[in-house]
């Protein structure tokens, strides 16, 4: 009974732990992918494949066991600032999230509906996002974006993005 | 070819009339796109990448050159007009400049930078056009014992030497090597970590993983921490500088250049620590002392020198030893890679005409940047207000254009926004996106030279230690990695004592560690003992009071 609160009280605000889980699992995830290598000891080559991923992946451990002494110790990452950057409020996932979704959109949208599209929805969803409501000159700007990138990418450097649903259009 | 006459044949490549005006491109588009609040000189380069696919090695480097000198000046402007630096090495501009443009003398804040950026970087590209063959000449004969230990140096140093928790550091230069393991094995053939997706047997592209890490990741990041209302842009007209202005610049520029240089040109020197050094210089020596932390032109001279020193200085061992020293190098690095050119001592024979075509186009950007923005000045001012909804966005779209560019698949959006998601939680949790970048493109290049080390000795861990060179290499890995426990020591034996600086090797990172320390949460960061701990502890909180958000683990330009 009485070790739960400390526990609880001590996982409060440690949310960094995740980083620790993360590291971990990646040292892990490391070391069982070189693990599972088979390779003939070669003369030419007596380092192998499997050397450099097992030094990677205990760096990565020990980096977590480290990290999460240090951070049930009181110890804590820097956020880092920037120009449009106000550390004052909390993370404000009702703008990354939509934001995630227009670009998770794009990906969905780009090989079908071809960049002109796709394009479109990723600009016109991300100004979304971040607050802008103007939508009709949001609009405007994110069609003329997608045209002249996808213009520009085809006539100036010769890279051909896709022009899915619009085939033959452009 | 001696020195001369090869720079000059890179003039002639240079100046024909296409390469020139990709040079003025190159120019144009990296001062607006570094201008920009959010995009750091790594970050421009890195989405601009695209836009050089369809140029021949050569142009596209001529106006890479632009893009990095060019990102490098707008950065400048920023941090004078804003008063928030866009990366850590303008975090030393931002006191005096932004405190100066208050009092009305933007203009000549703007000046004396661009002016002193000009002379930092004419001198530094100079330096580099005589150093780096020089540097060549002693790679040549080295092995790859000590290319292995060179290498093991630059990321050791990068890692434990800047940025404010080396305990992160390290974790991200794990994420960073981990990354680079992805991939066929080049020597057998193996597949590692790439989980039976066919995708990933090529490896991650690097251009995908700098544009997820510094795009993505920066705009999630600020779309997560919006600033309700906006920062206050200060307007500004054409930069002049009056006779009294010229006076005081010029000895700080000519100083900031001889800081810069020599540190940009160390596998972990780095702008921030001699644009600090620069500062607290000046601030000693200067004849108007009650002026600083209210405006004083020297402290916006001197760091600005020294940042676009660096800046030159970081491409000697970028292109002599194929060795990235800070963000902006590696995406350089990476751009080389992507035109089939291995950066290192083979370079200068190799593609002799395209490095001095490169240097001299240094040369010539440095003064179109001048010509360019001394009037442009109001107009990249103008940039800044620019709605903060369009600007991410952009980045965003852009971002994701350039990643798809590379190899039109669908897969590499996905990546892209994985990495993105990463470089989010890395700026949450404070660990440096530096160490990750150049671990992803040093671990291949680390693993080959090692492999290639113990193959020459048939898998005796004596072949490290083979070469001389290489051997006291590990002797400075020892003293940087073993610094924090020699320091305790040596201050719990001798309380506030001087502490013996073992020739240059040692006073590196004494350095690093005085000036990197400020606000830095580390309980055993070592401080100054002598005399220049007061001067440093003074700059240190006037760089707290005045900058807004400290940015020490941003990268360096």
């Amino acid at each position: 009974m009485s070790s739960s609160p400390t526990l609880a009280s001590r996982l409060k605000g440690r949310s960094e732990l995740g980083v620790v889980l993360l590291l971990g699992a990646a040292g892990a995830l490391v070391i069982a992918d070189a693990a599972r290598i088979v390779t003939p000891y070669s003369q030419s080559d007596p380092v192998g494949p499997k050397t450099l991923p097992f030094i990677v992946g205990g760096l990565l451990l020990v980096c977590a066991v480290f990290l999460a002494v240090n951070v049930l110790r009181g110890g804590q990452g820097e956020a880092e600032g920037g120009e449009d950057v106000d550390l004052t409020h909390p993370a404000d996932w009702k703008t990354v999230l939509p934001l995630v979704g227009a670009f998770v959109a794009n990906i969905l949208l780009i090989d079908w509906a071809g960049w002109v599209i796709s394009g479109t929805v990723l600009f016109w969803g991300s100004v979304w996002a971040l607050g802008g409501r103007n939508y009709i000159r949001d609009g405007l700007i994110s069609v003329a974006l997608s045209l002249l990138t996808f213009y520009g990418f085809y006539l100036g450097l010769g890279i051909n993005l896709p022009a899915g649903l619009l085939e033959g259009i452009l | 070819m001696d020195v001369f006459s090869s720079l000059m044949d890179g003039f002639a490549t240079a100046l024909t009339p296409m390469n020139f005006m990709y040079a003025v491109i190159g120019v144009i588009l990296g001062t607006a796109v570094g201008v920009l609040p959010g995009l750091g000189p790594a970050m421009t380069v890195a989405l601009l990448l695209p836009v050089t696919y369809a140029l021949e090695p050569t142009s596209a480097f001529i106006m890479f050159a632009g893009i990095y000198y060019g990102g490098m000046y707008g950065g400048s402007t920023t941090s004078i007009l804003l008063n928030t630096p866009g990366e850590s090495s303008s975090v030393v501009t931002a006191i005096e400049g932004n405190k100066m443009a208050k009092a009305g003398r933007a203009a000549q804040a703007l000046a004396t930078a661009a002016i002193g950026s000009f002379v930092a970087g004419t001198i530094g590209t100079a330096l580099l056009a005589v150093c780096a063959p020089i540097v060549v000449d002693f790679a040549v004969s080295l092995g790859a014992p000590s290319y292995f230990a060179i290498m093991v140096l630059a990321l050791l140093a990068v890692t434990a030497v800047l940025g404010s928790s080396r305990l992160r550091g390290f974790a991200s230069l794990g994420l960073g090597l981990a990354i680079g393991l992805v991939g066929l094995d080049v020597v057998t053939g193996q597949a590692r970590l790439t989980f039976g997706v066919p995708l990933l047997a090529d490896g991650l592209d690097i251009v995908v993983v700098a544009v997820a890490i510094f795009a993505v990741g920066e705009a999630l990041w600020v779309a997560a921490h919006l600033r309700r209302n906006p920062l206050q842009v200060i307007p500004v007209g054409r930069p002049w500088m009056g006779k009294q202005d010229w006076k005081r610049s010029w000895k700080p520029w000519l100083r900031g250049t001889a800081y810069g240089f020599p540190f940009g040109a160390l596998p972990a020197g780095g702008a921030e620590i001699p644009t600090f050094l620069s500062y607290v210089t000046e601030k000693r020596l200067s004849k108007h002392p009650e002026e600083f932390g209210k405006g004083a032109i020297e402290g916006v001279a001197g760091p600005e020198a020294a940042n676009n020193a660096a800046a030159a200085g970081t491409l000697t061992p970028m292109l002599a030893l194929g060795l990235p020293t800070n963000a902006t190098a590696a995406v350089m690095l990476a751009a080389f890679t992507q035109y089939g050119i291995q950066p290192g001592p083979q370079l200068f024979e190799s593609e002799g005409p395209l490095v001095w075509a490169l240097i001299a186009s240094l040369f010539i950007g440095n003064l179109l940047l001048l010509l360019i923005n001394l009037p442009l000045a109001p107009m990249w001012a103008k940039l800044l207000q620019i709605p903060r909804p369009y600007l991410y966005a952009g980045i965003l779209f852009f971002a994701t254009l350039g990643a798809y560019s590379v190899n039109l698949q669908a897969f590499d959006l996905v990546l892209l926004l994985t990495l993105g998601a990463l470089g989010f939680m890395m700026r949450r949790f404070g660990l440096p996106v530096l160490p990750l970048i150049l671990g992803v493109i040093l671990g291949p290049r680390i693993e080959k030279q090692l492999r290639q080390t113990l193959q020459l000795s048939a898998g005796d861990p004596a072949g490290l230690f083979s070469e001389p060179i290489a051997v006291v290499i590990y002797i400075i890995v020892g003293i940087i990695l073993l610094w924090p426990l020699l320091f305790k020591l040596v201050r719990r034996n001798r309380p506030a004592a001087v502490v013996p600086g073992n020739g240059s090797v040692a006073s590196v990172p004494r350095e690093a560690g005085g000036s990197v320390s400020h606000g830095s949460h580390r309980a055993d960061s070592p401080t100054e003992a002598d005399g220049d701990g007061v001067d440093q502890e003074a700059a240190g909180t006037a760089i707290r009071d005045s900058v807004t958000h400290d940015k020490q683990n941003k990268e360096t330009p």
